[in-house]
């Protein structure tokens, strides 16, 4: 543990911000149709939120609300919203992400539009998050390589 | 489109390039490398491409910086040569 993990100023400022971070994160994917920003964008700004959390309360920490597994499904489950959004389109007989053929529950088809490509916004921004997290926990040193930094650091 | 503006962010850029590479501490030049990111940054929207731009200011000057920072913390943090 160095000494900017034990700081208090940090820690508090660290716990108030990353809500915030979020929202904005959410914000960004789902106004990813309309303006600047996307579901790319947004979900590399949420993981940077969770990644400055694991940064200041260990890894240990980030882990136990990230685990592997969970990352695993996650990451998965973002690809299938995104793929099964394009293949949906195919069973109507659209292209891949041809939206407007679908026909769900009889809206105009360019509202159709708007709706699936939040759908696939959301897909992206949870795959890129996850993948973004679990990057940052396989590059970081663990809690035992640090304990063993310091111990040979210590000899 | 302000030139002088322009102009000075784009001589900004090719000294943090150049500083970058050219200096032997290690997290210094990932530090200059995320300054570089961030001007890059308002540069890409100084030229009306929000989008890149955001992306830009997210990916390459939060996480990237995170993950080479990350990266030296496993590592010496000095250049050999």
């Amino acid at each position: 543990m160095s000494g900017i993990q034990e700081s208090v100023v940090i820690r508090t400022v660290v716990r108030i911000m990353v809500p915030f971070i979020e929202i904005f994160a959410l914000y960004v994917i789902m106004h990813g149709a309309s303006g600047p920003g996307g579901g790319f964008q947004g979900g590399v700004i949420f993981g940077a939120g969770i990644i400055l959390f694991t940064m200041i309360y260990g890894i240990k920490e980030g882990k136990q609300r990230m685990s592997n597994k969970l990352s695993r499904i996650l990451s998965s489950t973002g690809l299938s919203i995104y793929a099964g959004t394009g293949l949906l389109c195919m069973v109507f007989g659209g292209m891949f992400l041809q939206y407007n053929v679908v026909p769900l529950l009889s809206l105009d088809p360019a509202n159709v539009s708007k709706i699936l490509i939040d759908v696939v916004e959301i897909g992206i921004g949870i795959t890129v998050l996850v993948i973004m997290i679990s990057l940052f926990f396989d590059i970081s040193p663990s809690e035992e390589d640090e304990l063993q930094l310091s111990e040979e650091e210590e000899q | 489109m302000i030139w002088i503006l322009d102009f000075t962010m784009l001589l900004f850029l090719v000294v943090c390039a150049i500083a970058a590479i050219s200096i032997k501490d290690l997290l210094s030049a990932v530090i200059i490398l995320s300054a570089y990111s961030l001007v890059m940054a308002i540069v890409w929207v100084e030229m009306q491409s929000v989008d890149v731009g955001f992306t830009e200011a997210a990916v390459g000057a939060g996480i990237t910086t995170v993950l080479f920072i990350a990266t030296l913390a496993r590592t010496e943090g000095r250049s050999e040569d």
